[in-house]
């Protein structure tokens, strides 16, 4: 039988094609469920400006965008918090390895988080099923709740990550954990820049990714008030965000350079240590050596440590074994870069225009390339998380375990990832359409009224 | 320290199991209501229902996971990965109600509406049968400490785990049919408060018939839970589940509603503790809870963090049933 075949395969190690499947469902989920949550984080707060304009002004366009965007906000956060109770299960299904072991050492942020999402879930239900049941300011209010405890998910759960970066917080003998200080170890060195990273950047996708949708209507032509602050109001969050994120990307790459220095050096295609290392820009690691990159003197060691003089760990400095594969790292670092500094200029194409005129743009390029900031916006944090997790391969835990190490070793795992990416690419296509048909069904009307706003149920 | 602890985690999975899956239970109902028109008012009330809660009643197993990883780390693990298979099925279910849910409640065509419904309703069966699967798995001690170490098939496919798997359906197909009558009634729909109550005192009896036989299963099959629960503190559980269980019945068949509510809770968590009782010390086959345990730090760390937590969520979770339970018609707002 089926059991007894699965019995006499040795369960020491995963299979490579086990460990590479239950890597790939592991980057599908989180992949996944990251999208939704930057929605979950940013898209309360924006409803929220639109709620509370529309108290202050009585104008029943702040009102509609409101309403309507808790709706699909529901859509959103239904989606985002169930998928990501999948990665609960699968912290253990696919790395009990990692969990049997440190568990305990990651769990507290956990917990705080646990909670957040509790209030975030409770605040949720009342804020999209409230409109008609609670007087309008009170409403306004059980939205702040919900953007504090977003942001508050997102930096506990980040926290952790940013332990797999920086183990601290624990002593270990023999294979197991002697003592812990849960605390040091949610407040591990990388807490700062990831967690910051991290939301700056979940803002920047829900504000980008909303104002494409409006950017879209403004190029078939709909030009109206509801279609400008609709557009407006996330832009401008996003477009506010833009340079601090550059900031902080900075400071992270920083960080890097000071207590990752082979994940900089995975990020550069850096194999030799040395000082007035160049910067790559595109290129292509052949037979351990950066190829085709335009290179800027010094660049690397400038960025780094404020001065070309800087020394630069290179990638050679440990085994073969030890370092992470170049090219992806490399490339999606590259890429949250350039896409980074595109989002930049159009914020400044915004803003300039703003402060000129007192105006949108109106040069289609202008909303061609916002129609596409959401997206890109979405796919450099999805390059980001590539550039952090597999910069730190081959441990699962930095300089503690490893990958392989941590996978679950029961034969199989390969199938359950086949089931979640056929699940999962059926739940996109389907989140996409009813997401359209919803905006669709109920055309936005040329006169808004306070009748249309409360129509939105 | 960790019998506080287990203690804690033990009352977020009663709570999950009193709400969590009275809302899959809902769902249950739903897939039974019959066909489009003829259903349409039983399932706009459970939708009304679960509608605003779901999510919040949901997060309780979120917390049980992360409470067992943090407090138990080894029997996380151990779980997880023996258990992978039904683990991935339940997330899926997990995936397919929450999902389907909010799409049908977001689509204007009914054939939409079906569809998204229909996954709804059977991910909402099939999700608590995998949950009890599981748990089963663990009661009946086909699940060793170590990781993958138990048999990646035989450990949740046995007697004891089906029948566990097919109560933790009963069960909640039980309890969202109590409270949905109560619903009914307070929304003024007589006839549909009639229709759930009479499910509740069917699947009522058939939850205590299931009961029984799953305790016969044990008794073949995990003899050592089943003399745990025949002696000392599971006796005295189970003596109050069944007590609690038939006065839920005398209470549905003098129609109170709101008293029922109570009992049937009280029936349900009486069970879950029952199991909880018969098992302790011992989480898997000879690996006590003490054994198991996080360090001291860390459970104090997080207990504390749970008692500060709590300050906030408690006012906010009974606002919430507070607003969502309110008879009168919603306020009127220009």
């Amino acid at each position: 039988m089926i059991s007894a075949f699965l019995a006499g395969l040795p369960l020491e190690a995963a299979t490579p094609a086990d460990l590479l499947a239950a890597r790939q469902q592991m980057a599908l989920s989180l992949g996944w469920h990251i999208v939704f949550a930057c929605f979950g984080v940013g898209m309360p707060l924006i409803t929220l400006i639109a709620e509370v304009l529309g108290i202050r002004t009585g104008d029943p366009v702040y009102r509609l965008l409101a309403r309507r965007w808790a709706k699909v906000m529901g859509v959103l956060f239904a989606v985002g918090a169930v998928s990501g109770t999948i990665l609960s299960f699968e912290m253990g299904i696919l790395w009990p390895g990692l969990m049997g072991t440190y568990g305990q050492v990651i769990g507290l942020p956990f917990s705080l988080e646990g909670i957040a999402f509790f209030i975030e879930a409770i605040f949720v239900g009342i804020y999209l099923y409230g409109w008609d049941r609670l007087p309008p300011k009170v409403h306004a209010l059980t939205g702040v709740p919900i953007v504090i405890a977003g942001v508050a998910s997102a930096f506990f759960v980040v926290t952790a990550n940013a332990w797999m970066n920086q183990p601290t917080g624990f002593s270990e003998a023999d294979g197991r954990v002697i003592t812990v200080d849960p605390w040091a170890a949610m407040f591990n060195p990388a807490t700062p820049p990831q967690t910051t990273h991290m939301i700056v950047a979940a803002f920047m996708v829900a504000g980008f990714g909303m104002a494409s949708v409006y950017a879209v209507a403004m190029l078939r032509g709909r030009r109206d008030r509801y279609h400008r602050l609709g557009f407006t109001i996330p832009f401008t969050l996003a477009a506010i965000l833009t340079p601090v994120q550059i900031v902080v990307g900075d400071w992270a790459a920083k960080f890097l350079h000071e207590r990752q220095p082979i994940k900089l050096a995975a990020i550069e295609g850096v194999f030799e240590s040395g000082k007035h290392v160049p910067l790559h820009l595109g290129g292509i690691v052949i037979d351990g050596e950066m190829r085709y990159a335009i290179e800027i003197p010094s660049g690397l060691s400038l960025l780094a440590g404020n001065k070309p003089s800087t020394h630069i760990v290179g990638l050679n400095t440990v085994p073969e074994a030890d370092q992470p594969p170049v090219n992806i790292v490399h490339l999606a670092f590259q890429s949250m870069v350039a896409i980074g500094f595109a989002l930049l200029a159009l914020s400044a194409v915004f803003a300039f225009v703003w402060w000129r005129r007192r105006r949108l743009p109106e040069t289609p390029w202008f909303w061609r390339a916002a129609a596409l900031a959401g997206a890109g916006a979405a796919f450099a944090v999805e390059a980001g998380w590539v550039t952090t997790e597999v910069g730190r391969q081959p441990w699962v835990v930095y300089g503690v375990l490893r990958t392989a190490d941590a996978v679950n070793p029961a034969p199989g795992l390969r199938w359950g990832f086949y089931l979640v990416t056929a699940v999962y690419v059926v739940l996109t296509v389907i989140t996409i359409v009813v997401l359209r048909r919803m905006t669709r069904s109920t055309p936005v009307p040329d006169e808004i009224t306070n009748a249309d706003v409360e129509a939105v149920h | 320290m960790e019998a506080a602890y287990l203690a804690v985690m033990w009352g977020g999975l009663t709570l999950y199991l009193l709400l969590g899956g009275a809302d899959f239970g809902a769902g249950i109902w739903d897939l039974v209501a019959g066909g489009p028109e003829r259903g349409r008012r039983q399932r706009d009330l459970i939708a009304r229902t679960i509608g605003p809660v779901w999510e919040a009643n949901h997060v309780w197993l979120i917390f049980v996971i992360v409470l067992m990883w943090t407090g138990f780390p080894p029997v996380f693990a151990a779980v997880s990965s023996t258990l992978y298979i039904p683990l991935t099925l339940v997330a899926l279910g997990i995936i397919g109600r929450g999902s389907a849910f909010v799409f049908r409640k977001a689509s204007v065509q009914v054939e939409h509406q079906r569809l998204f419904g229909a996954v709804f309703a059977l991910s909402s069966l099939l999700t608590p049968f995998f949950l009890g699967v599981s748990a089963g798995a663990v009661a009946g001690g086909r699940v060793p400490p170590g990781i993958a170490e138990g048999d990646l098939v035989t450990s949740w496919i046995n007697p004891t785990a089906l029948a566990c798997g097919v109560l933790t359906v009963c069960v909640t197909a039980y309890l969202a049919a109590v409270y949905l009558t109560r619903e009914a009634e307070r929304e003024g729909e007589a006839d549909l408060a009639a229709q759930f109550r009479r499910r509740a005192l069917v699947s009522g009896v058939i939850t205590g018939a299931v009961a029984i036989a799953a305790l016969l299963v044990l008794r073949s099959d995990a003899r050592a839970l089943y003399d745990a629960l025949l002696s000392g503190p599971g006796l005295v559980l189970v003596i109050v589940s069944v007590v609690a269980g038939v006065v839920s019945l005398l209470l549905l068949v003098l129609r109170r509603f709101l008293a029922v509510r109570l009992t049937a809770a009280l029936a349900v968590a009486a069970m879950l503790w029952g199991w909880g009782a018969a098992q302790y010390p011992e989480m898997l086959p000879g690996l006590t809870a003490a054994e198991a345990a996080a360090h001291d730090a860390v459970l104090t760390a997080s207990l504390g963090a749970l008692g500060v937590g709590a300050l906030l969520l408690v006012p906010s979770m009974i606002w919430m049933f507070r607003i969502f339970q309110r008879s009168d018609e919603p306020a009127q707002h220009g």
